[in-house]
């Protein structure tokens, strides 16, 4: 006998549990079949239906009852092909006849754990209240006694420092009829340092993104430094760098970072006697905000020919880093030794800085990076970062806010009267709203000395679908609908490498014209405000307890 | 905008120069303060100039309390001179107004003159903290050869509370600024000149970079890097440092306060030097609108700018007597027989550096070196 509960659906969930609803209009659809066909989670299907229809025709009403076979778009209330909210169907479809919305009263989470395997998603933490970050307003505008700059007239240098900054006090010159020179006779080692543009692309890697995307990024980049005159850097993310970029003048705009999983090193390091530049900097990764705690995630579906040539492993595995770099058993060895070895190879001619998830404990990281004097800088991610592929939970629940991090960091520094040696690079977050500029400029007078985006690029430049709703977010499965985040060249063929670039130059530029509307009328022109925390102030007075800065309302 | 007036001479002259120059820039002041710091003393000090010289204002608590310190200390009082005090409406009279002459206590008599200045700042320092919570002492300076004396409102008045005009009080170099309060509350620590170990300067212009300079100052561990009441106290610690400190030449103050761009700094001989300071003393530069005033140990003044003031200030005078002021009218008032075609408005990348006794003028570009 065939079970009740078969009989009833009861096993099935009801449209009620999923995160969107699919609203799709029968009278408008012309069944195409274009919204079933790009859906990337399968959350759609045609279906075919025998209606009981009354109609009348003629001009007397006599009604009479056919039943009819009908073509409809229906929604899966399978859990594993929930629709994801990303609005490609609607984006597709030529008459308006379909979109997602958003069911606030879902219970996703609840179901989402089949097969006792925890949700894995790609995207950021799914917050979508405001950032302390946005919270912050600048509020010391120069007035009467001291004029407001203009910012389309003025000389600005928005400018800052990358790499370990000599003190004061240990510089090693020697006066010579009233000029001072280097002491050549002082062996006292002079750090890389680099002179950038305050905002820098975050690491994404080749194998996170896809090739027209990545490849975006690098021209848009080049393009600022050689046309534009605007010193961006960007990181490459841990999974190697393209060959060609490698050996590559280019090279010069990007950090190359490396994380517990070395994917892609042993091609850098053979690379090293090609290399015409040096790269900007070297990224130790030990952490990421948007999963503090866990390793990097390369999923199977994602490592193609080409990405398993450039990290050196077969196709079609998954790639997971360790959490920790297995090879260092304490954080003298983790931090100390791995910068030691990443200057040696290049010499002691490149920047080395570690990358640490936000933290409580990140003073303690900072404390061991302060007395390291080759420690080129100290990056710390907040819990508002991004992430191709991690576990839900350590998502939307691990991790600090970046904000009160970084400030505490730089006050420990100042504390030390080092905060000028060792730049603080914040991230996570920024421009999470779309207030890029404000967001970047509130972190440097908190204390950074640079802020990292990673996110606001996805978004700006290629027009990624994720928020903080859990729209799309399924960066990690290599089906990404705008092409973005996956190696399938059905699907990145969508995406158009020129026009991610394009919209990377026209980013950053205005990004640039934006900080100067900031630093303007806080007459500030000549050096980046780093610390200048009397600039803000918060209408919320534990925040501005918390960030020893004004409170105001 | 406060108001500056300063004048380096080879021969002594009266404050009363420097007051009446202020006199015709007072529409740029609110009679918030007038300090005054001279050095180089003639008159009742002239016969004095190796013993330190403690300026300041005491209530009759704050002197016990000071005479107990100094005594303690080791220092002998050798001479003591105070202001005549007029009445003047609108100025409350304090206790003491005092300039007490000192002997070194005895076992810092032949010791080095830096030790010396150390042990004077911190005696400077430690009455300020005796006396700074009730206002019973304040300190101005403690050094040799050099007098300040500082009060609230309108030059011209505390002039004439002071007896200014009927004093002997001479001197070679003096600095004088008229008060325009602008973020922080009118107090006599407020007030300009500033002063640390023969190192002296007087601003105006206000100073949007001043949250990020304090906490690098204070980060040096310099027990002198403190007080911080006006904004522009951190021009005096910047020159203390990098010229005392760091033993840089004086022109450094230029490139340490107002930083050259990378490529301007390609054209430098000592670019590489120079590409070094611009990093490790980044916090320092000033991102204005200011102009400084100032001068060293040895004499020497000099004005600089940033780019960012709009008005500069102005120096001239005849060989042996030059005026460094924010107005010309404060220059036509100081020295009004002068060739007033070579005046000198210093521009953004200048530094007028005037040598002791007023001897030649020099205007060091910071482009050309």
């Amino acid at each position: 006998m065939e079970p009740a509960s078969k009989l009833d659906q009861n096993h099935r969930l009801s449209i009620k549990e999923l995160p969107y609803i699919i609203r799709w209009k029968d009278h408008r659809c012309k069944r195409c079949g274009q919204c079933t066909a790009v859906c990337p989670v399968r959350a759609i299907e045609p279906s075919v239906k025998l209606r009981r229809v009354v109609f009348s025709e003629g001009p007397l009403p006599e009604p009479s009852v056919v039943r009819k076979i009908y073509h409809v778009i229906e929604q899966v209330t399978d859990i594993d092909r929930a629709c994801t909210g990303c609005g490609a169907c609607a984006l597709v479809c030529p008459n308006d006849a379909i979109e997602p919305e958003y069911n606030p009263s879902n219970k996703f989470l609840h179901y989402k754990n089949k097969g006792g395997e925890g949700y894995k998603r790609g995207g950021r933490r799914n917050d979508p209240y405001i950032s302390t970050l946005d919270r912050l307003k600048f509020t010391r505008i120069s007035m009467l006694t001291d004029p407001a700059l203009d910012a389309g007239r003025h000389e600005f240098r928005v400018r800052t420092l990358l790499g370990r900054i000599l003190p004061s006090d240990e510089l090693p010159l020697i006066e010579k009829e009233g000029k001072l020179i280097i002491d050549e006779e002082n062996d006292r080692f002079i750090p890389p340092v680099r002179e950038i543009f305050p905002i820098m692309i975050g690491s994404m890697s080749v194998g996170a993104l896809s090739p027209p995307m990545w490849e975006g990024l690098a021209m848009g980049v080049a393009y600022l430094n050689e046309v534009e005159g605007l010193p961006v850097v960007m990181c490459t993310g841990e999974g190697g760098v393209p060959p060609r970029l490698l050996k590559s003048r280019f090279l010069k705009y990007m950090i190359i970072q490396i994380a517990s999983g070395y994917f892609g090193w042993d091609e850098i390091v053979h690379a090293i006697p090609h290399m015409v530049e040096d790269p900007a900097a070297i990224e130790i990764k030990y952490g990421q905000g948007a999963k503090p705690g866990d390793g990097g995630l390369l999923m199977a579906q994602k490592v193609l020919r080409l990405i398993a040539s450039i990290r050196g492993v077969p196709q079609f595995v998954d790639l997971a880093s360790p959490p920790t770099h297995q090879t260092k058993y304490s954080i003298e060895e983790a931090v100390a030794k791995m910068i030691q070895s990443m200057s040696m190879a290049w010499g002691f001619r490149v920047p080395v800085y570690p990358k640490i998830s936000g933290t409580k404990t990140a003073r303690s990281v900072l404390n061991n990076l302060a007395r390291n004097p080759y420690a080129a800088a100290l990056s710390i991610d907040g819990e508002d970062g991004g992430t191709g592929a991690a576990y839900n939970v350590s998502m939307d629940k691990m991790g600090h806010p970046i904000a009160s991090n970084i400030r505490e960091c730089y006050l420990d520094l100042v504390k030390q009267g080092k905060q000028n040696e060792l730049p603080l690079i914040a991230a996570g977050g920024v421009g999470k709203k779309g207030n890029l500029a404000a967001n970047a400029a509130a972190l440097i007078m908190l204390g950074a000395s640079a802020v990292s985006i990673g996110k606001y690029i996805m978004q700006a430049t290629a027009n990624c679908f994720g928020d903080e709703y859990n729209r799309c977010n399924i960066c990690n499965t290599g089906k990404c609908p705008r092409g973005i985040t996956t190696q399938d060249p059905k699907l990145y063929r969508r995406l158009d490498s020129d026009k991610v670039a394009e919209r990377l130059v026209e980013v950053f530029k205005a990004a640039n014209i934006e900080l100067k509307k900031i630093f303007a009328p806080m007459g500030r022109s000549t050096e980046l405000p780093i610390g200048m925390s009397d600039g803000l102030s918060v209408d919320d007075k534990a925040i501005a307890d918390r960030l020893e800065i004004s409170y105001a309302c | 905008m406060c108001r500056l007036s300063a004048i380096t001479s080879n021969k002594y002259f009266s404050p009363m120069e420097n007051i009446l120059a202020l006199e015709t820039m007072k529409e740029g002041h609110d009679g918030s303060g007038l300090g005054l710091t001279l050095k180089d003393l003639g008159g009742h000090f002239e016969k004095l100039k190796t013993y330190p010289i403690l300026s300041g204002i005491c209530s009759k608590s704050g002197a016990k309390i000071l005479d107990d310190y100094m005594e303690t200390a080791g220092f002998k009082l050798k001479d003591i001179w105070a202001p005549k005090i007029r009445n003047v409406k609108g100025i409350t009279q304090r206790d003491h107004y005092f300039a007490r002459i000192y002997d070194y206590p005895a076992s810092f008599k032949h010791k080095s003159l830096s030790e010396k200045e150390d042990l004077l700042m911190n005696v400077r320092i430690s009455l300020r903290k005796l006396g700074e919570s009730d206002g019973s002492i304040f300190v101005f300076s403690f050094y040799p050869d050099t007098l300040t004396l500082k009060e609230v409102g309108d030059p011209l008045q505390v002039a004439e509370f002071f007896s200014l005009d009927c004093d002997n009080l001479k001197a070679k170099i003096i600095f004088a600024q008229g008060r325009q309060n602008t973020n922080y509350a009118i107090y006599l620590y407020a007030c300009h000149p500033f002063f640390i170990q023969g190192y002296c300067t007087m601003t105006n212009g206000e100073n949007t970079a001043f949250v990020p300079i304090r906490e690098f100052l204070t980060g040096r561990k310099f027990p002198g890097y403190i007080g911080y009441n006006s904004d522009s106290e951190v021009f005096t610690h910047i020159l203390h440092y990098t010229v005392r400190q760091l033993g840089f030449p004086l022109t450094y103050y230029k490139d340490v306060i107002t930083p050259l761009k990378e490529s301007e700094i390609e054209k430098r001989q000592d670019s590489k030097a120079l590409k070094l300071i611009k990093q490790s003393l980044r916090p320092l530069c000033i991102d204005g609108p200011n102009v400084v005033i100032g001068f060293i140990p040895d004499g020497t003044c000099f004005m600089v700018h940033d780019s960012k003031k709009l008005r500069p200030g102005v120096v001239g005078g005849v060989k042996g007597k030059y005026a460094l002021m924010s107005e010309e009218c404060g220059l036509d008032s100081a020295i009004p027989k002068r060739d007033k075609s070579k005046d000198i408005f210093p521009m953004k990348y200048d530094m007028v550096i005037i040598k002791p006794q007023a001897e030649e003028v020099i205007i060091w570009n910071q482009l050309q070196n």
